[in-house]
């Protein structure tokens, strides 16, 4: 048996060995892996997830027990050292030597540092391992004791960018340093940079360009950046993110041939100059180019593979390589795709532009008109994948090229589908995994797979960076559709419905429990999902609240308070449009006093008291409420707050008093459990202070009444409310709002907000004011008296509970004793907090 | 972490009681402790079957599985944990959506209206 070693266990050697592991003739080979890092290969692309949960698991490519199974042999943390191409051995830093019969390099590559004196000084980083985001995160946590910390990013391409986001994310201000006179110079045009600045310093970034750094300043510690132009920057913490370089030194050492500026020297099938020795990844110098991407990468992996293996036909490296990427996590969208740069004279340029929105738009056409050659798209990224669809495939483009990013003009949703069927079977839809069209048709027309998740199990797609996913759920609905099958989103495994069949059938039948249901409608023991989504029907349809079935809530519905990190509680009262008396806020403070609890005003107008334990709750409940307060749901999927502004009460600008209405509001749809939660804002003119169009509705007084926007959030994904109706007065605007929440509170699927489920509302917004405004369905009265059902039907859940001593058992922390929880807090600024994971 | 390893019906060496059958919710969860370990104990009234494990999630090391949904997946009944949802299997401890590792599981004996857990300590 001949054996392979893989030298670099990153994600291109690792999709090295998953091909490996499933090539019909891998029995005749056994294959050793080594890898530098500690863990097992992990998923580089989404390494800032990490620092929101700090949870590499999510993060791994496969476990130990993955290569075990597959009868690899996986040696981690063991640097190769050495390397004799001659005599085909090599050595590692702990002193082991192994002969191979091929050998493939997969050593990727290392952050490139300037010389820039000072650059060892504590408090400058790198950003490419699970290692280095520790080392920032802790040392973030340090400075963020100091009032004012910032950090700084050196370097404004797609890594800077992300870096800084997190950094930004992490409560540092932030500045971004680029050598360049723009941002991302080698994906975007002066316009789209520009563009693309203005939203980030939106965000909060500041950004300083054609700067060169000549010297990190401080005494141990980094406290300012010197320039050339004789500036000085201030900053505690800095990130470089200035390129990187190829991780070449065993291949030098050697004698393997490398470029000029590094990179170990690949043919078309990934062989080096030495013999059976392959590389890939981004230690690979291929047609005098580094890729720093993983689809590139893992196309080398393939090649390598099928080379070494002396498939009948070995893939051999395209002619050129698409360098096609949409960046996420910085706030807003950016993509490029093809040739986005042209040569003057070799391609006509379309550009849309947008300043007051940060959208900017770019198409390059061939000169002829006929084909797509690449585009810049800032701010709406929304066209990337199917202009990039277009681009690969080199469809044929519409007489109007402009349409192609003007086009969804009016409809407001994105007519992906329609391009879809358009694609060639040889369209590779995923390219991370090369998956063509072909194939994931393939498999649903032979009925192995029938949802996107059996897609994704069945071939891999997906599995890289996820870009493709939107396309594979078109796929299958065009699957589906074509077939005549409605396309239906089901609940779970138990209950074969959607939740607004569901919801149908319960009051149908006037189903009252979960069981009930269970045993008409469903099978088995239910599940995380279905019970949750049945609680909220029960909840809509017979005003119940939490109590009579606690079991099937979610976690924070069955103890009616939000769990913490530590598993303790946290206690939100309502506080409606936040308006409070004096001696409401010091009866709050009284408790929290009291209960030791961490206090702190939320985003949303109101007061969080943090850690409380389980057996604490009906107590401190049990104050509150004899001080006039009621529960704020901050639990539930239901109505959270309705923000306000001050309005006319006593703002010069105001048009009406926004407070008054706003209160109104809260308490009429107040605990309204829904879908997902809810959020409502009244503002007094359209300065809109109270961000009324970031919520799912909002109200702007204007000179003749209040114009009524819907379908807002913040969030992850933020999206602006959209106008529904106005102006209008305020009766009008209950009516209406009673009309659109009980519609959204029937058919909008679980843990879906409003925004999404206008996004697939077929009419968009104008059948929703069709429904709303003029009562297309015949249903507005029926929604109205269905509303003001729930409106009477409110109770306060938590009175419930502490009127009632077999509820407040459910508190107990243990059957069988009285003991209580032991935690464990760490002081924080005069208060305390959970000591961290 | 150690603290806690599966037990099998025939290891058992002690029947401890947790409690009486009417202090545990139907369809959910509840903590009861035995020494300084926390065991969390959950009764599927559908089908009148007792599980338990331990109260510690793996995945951030938190006391809260008792406190967590449970259900059944593909026939396997399974808890999912009220922080992140990971879910691990009541039959044999094992994390089914991910790569967290397993919980121990301990049998549990109902006599009457008393509810025993078994221990091999
Ligand atoms: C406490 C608070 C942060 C703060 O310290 O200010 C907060 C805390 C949490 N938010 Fe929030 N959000 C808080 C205001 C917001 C806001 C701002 C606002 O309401 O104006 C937003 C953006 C606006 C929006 O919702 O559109 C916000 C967007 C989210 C989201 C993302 C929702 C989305 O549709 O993308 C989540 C996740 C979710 O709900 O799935 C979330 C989830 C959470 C949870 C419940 C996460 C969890 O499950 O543990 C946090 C625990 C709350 C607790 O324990 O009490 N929180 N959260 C704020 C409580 C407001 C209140 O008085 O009830
Ligand atoms: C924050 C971040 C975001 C990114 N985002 C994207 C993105 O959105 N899209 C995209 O396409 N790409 C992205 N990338 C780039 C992508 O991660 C890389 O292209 C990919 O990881 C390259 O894989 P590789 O296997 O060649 O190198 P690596 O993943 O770096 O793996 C090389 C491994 O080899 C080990 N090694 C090196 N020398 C030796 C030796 N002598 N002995 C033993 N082990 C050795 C190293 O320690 C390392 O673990 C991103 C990268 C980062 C850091
Ligand atoms: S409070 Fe909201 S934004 Fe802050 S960490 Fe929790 S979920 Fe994230
Ligand atoms: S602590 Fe249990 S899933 Fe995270």
């Amino acid at each position: 048996m001949q054996r392979i070693v893989v030298i670099g266990n990153g994600m291109v050697g690792h999709k090295f060995c998953d091909l490996f592991a499933r090539h019909p003739r891998r029995g005749d080979f056994r294959l050793t892996v080594f890898g530098e890092e500690r863990r097992p290969a992990y998923d580089r692309v989404h390494l800032s997830a990490y620092f929101a949960d700090r949870d590499a698991d999510k993060l791994a490519l496969a476990t130990r027990a993955w290569y075990a199974d597959r009868d690899i042999e996986l040696r981690t943390g063991e640097l190769v050292t050495e390397l004799d191409p001659e005599r085909r051995i090599l050595r590692t830093h702990l002193g082991h030597e192994m002969t191979y019969d091929y050998l493939v390099l997969a050593t990727g590559s290392v952050p490139f540092v300037p010389p820039v004196p000072g650059k060892d000084k504590s408090g400058v980083f790198v950003y490419r391992t699970i290692e280095d985001l520790d080392a920032i995160l802790d040392y973030a946590a340090r400075l963020r004791q100091l009032p004012g910390a910032r950090a700084t990013v050196m370097g404004g391409g797609l890594l800077g960018l992300e870096a800084a986001r997190a950094t930004l994310d992490m409560g540092l201000a932030t500045d971004v340093v680029e050598f360049a006179p723009r941002l991302m110079p080698r994906q975007l045009d002066e316009g789209g940079a520009a563009s693309l600045r203005t939203t980030l310093e939106g965000l909060g970034l500041k950004i300083h360009l054609s700067r060169s750094t000549t010297a990190i300043g401080g005494n141990g510690c980094i406290t300012h950046l010197d320039f050339a132009d004789g500036t000085q920057l201030e900053t505690d913490l800095l990130i470089i993110s200035a390129g990187i370089r190829p991780r070449d030194e065993l291949a030098r050492k050697s004698g393997i041939a490398v470029g000029p500026r590094g990179g170990i020297v690949a043919d078309r099938h990934m062989r080096t100059s030495a013999p059976d020795v392959f590389v890939i990844g981004e230690a690979a110098l291929y047609r005098d180019m580094i890729y720093g991407l993983v689809a590139p990468g893992y196309e080398m992996a393939r090649v390598a593979l099928s080379t070494l293996m002396r498939d009948a036909d070995p893939a051999c490296m395209p002619e050129s390589i698409d360098l096609s990427t949409k960046l996420k996590l910085i706030g807003t969208d950016v993509a490029s795709f093809g040739d986005c740069l042209p040569q003057p004279g070799t391609a006509r340029s379309i550009v849309y532009r947008d300043e007051a929105g940060g959208v900017y738009k770019r198409i390059n056409v061939s000169p002829d008109g006929r084909r797509l050659l690449g585009g810049i798209l800032v701010g709406d990224a929304a066209d990337y994948n199917r202009l990039h669809q277009i681009y690969r495939n080199q469809l044929a483009l519409p007489p109007q090229p402009q349409d192609l990013i003007l086009g969804s003009r009016g409809s407001g949703g994105g007519d992906a589908g329609a391009g879809i069927s358009e694609l060639p079977e040889a369209a590779v839809i995923c390219s991370c995994e090369n998956i063509t069209k072909g194939q994931l048709c393939g498999h649903l027309e032979a009925e192995q797979a029938h949802s996107v998740k059996d897609l994704i199990a069945c071939t891999g797609a997906g599995t890289g960076c996820g870009g493709c996913k939107p396309i594979l759920s078109d796929l299958v609905e065009q699957h589906l559709k074509a077939r005549g099958k409605v396309v239906r989103h089901l609940l779970c495994e138990h209950f074969p419905h959607t939740r607004q069949e569901l919801r149908d059938l319960i009051v149908l039948r006037q189903l009252r429990t979960y069981d009930e249901a269970l045993d008409e409608l469903g099978r088995g023991h239910g599940c995380e999902v279905c019970r949750p989504a049945l609680a909220g029907i029960f909840a809509t349809v017979y005003a119940e609240t939490a109590n009579p079935q606690a079991v099937i809530q979610d976690t924070n519905d069955r103890f009616l308070a939000n769990i913490q990190r530590n598993g303790t509680y946290s206690v939100v009262p309502r506080v409606p449009a936040g308006e409070i008396t004096p001696d409401k806020l010091i009866a709050i403070g009284a408790v929290a006093k009291k209960f030791g609890l961490y206090t702190k005003i939320t985003g949303g107008q109101r007061i969080d008291l943090f850690g409380a334990r389980l057996d604490q709750l009906p107590p401190i409940w049990e104050e509150l409420i004899a001080a006039g307060f009621e529960s704020g749901h901050a639990y539930g999927k239901s109505l959270r707050t309705v923000k306000s502004c001050v309005g006319s009460t006593w703002c010069r600008y105001g048009m009406d008093e926004s407070v008054s209405f706003a209160i109104e509001i809260e308490e009429r749809y107040k605990g309204l459990r829904s879908p997902h939660k809810l959020k409502g804002g009244v503002s007094g003119c359209i300065r809109e202070c109270a961000e009324a169009r970031g919520k799912d509705f909002g109200l702007i007084a204007v000179e003749e009444g209040y114009n009524l926007y819907v379908c807002g959030n913040g969030g992850a994904r933020p999206k602006h409310a959209v106008l529904l109706a106005g102006p209008i007065d305020r009766r009008t605007a209950v009516r209406y709002l009673d009309r659109f929440l009980m519609f959204y509170l029937r058919t909008a699927g679980p843990l879906v907000r409003t925004a999404k489920w206008l996004e697939t509302m077929e009419g968009g917004i104008d059948y929703l004011r069709s429904v709303v405004m003029d009562d297309v369905l015949g249903i507005a009265a029926e929604l109205e008296t269905e509303m003001q059902g729930l409106v009477n039907g409110y109770r306060c859940e938590w009175k419930e509970v502490i009127e009632d001593p077999e509820m407040r058992a459910r508190f107990r922390p243990f059957v069988n004793t009285d003991d209580t929880e032991e935690l464990e807090f760490v002081p924080l600024r005069d208060q305390q907090m959970p000591k961290p994971w | 972490m150690t603290a806690y390893q599966t037990i099998l019906p025939e290891q058992v060496t002690t029947w401890f009681r947790a409690g009486h059958t009417h202090q545990f919710p139907a369809g959910a969860g509840a903590t009861v402790k035995y020494g300084n370990r926390q065991i969390a104990v959950f009764y599927f009234h559908r089908n009148r079957r007792w599980y338990a494990c331990q109260n510690l999630c793996p995945h951030k090391l938190e006391n809260v599985l008792g406190r967590g949904l449970i259900g059944e997946q593909d026939g396997i009944p399974k808890v999912a944990c009220p922080l992140h949802k990971r879910t691990f299997s009541l039959e044999t401890g094992e994390n089914l959506n991910g790569d967290c590792p397993p919980v121990a599981v301990y049998p549990v004996r109902v006599e009457g209206e008393d509810v025993y857990i078994g221990f091999a300590d």
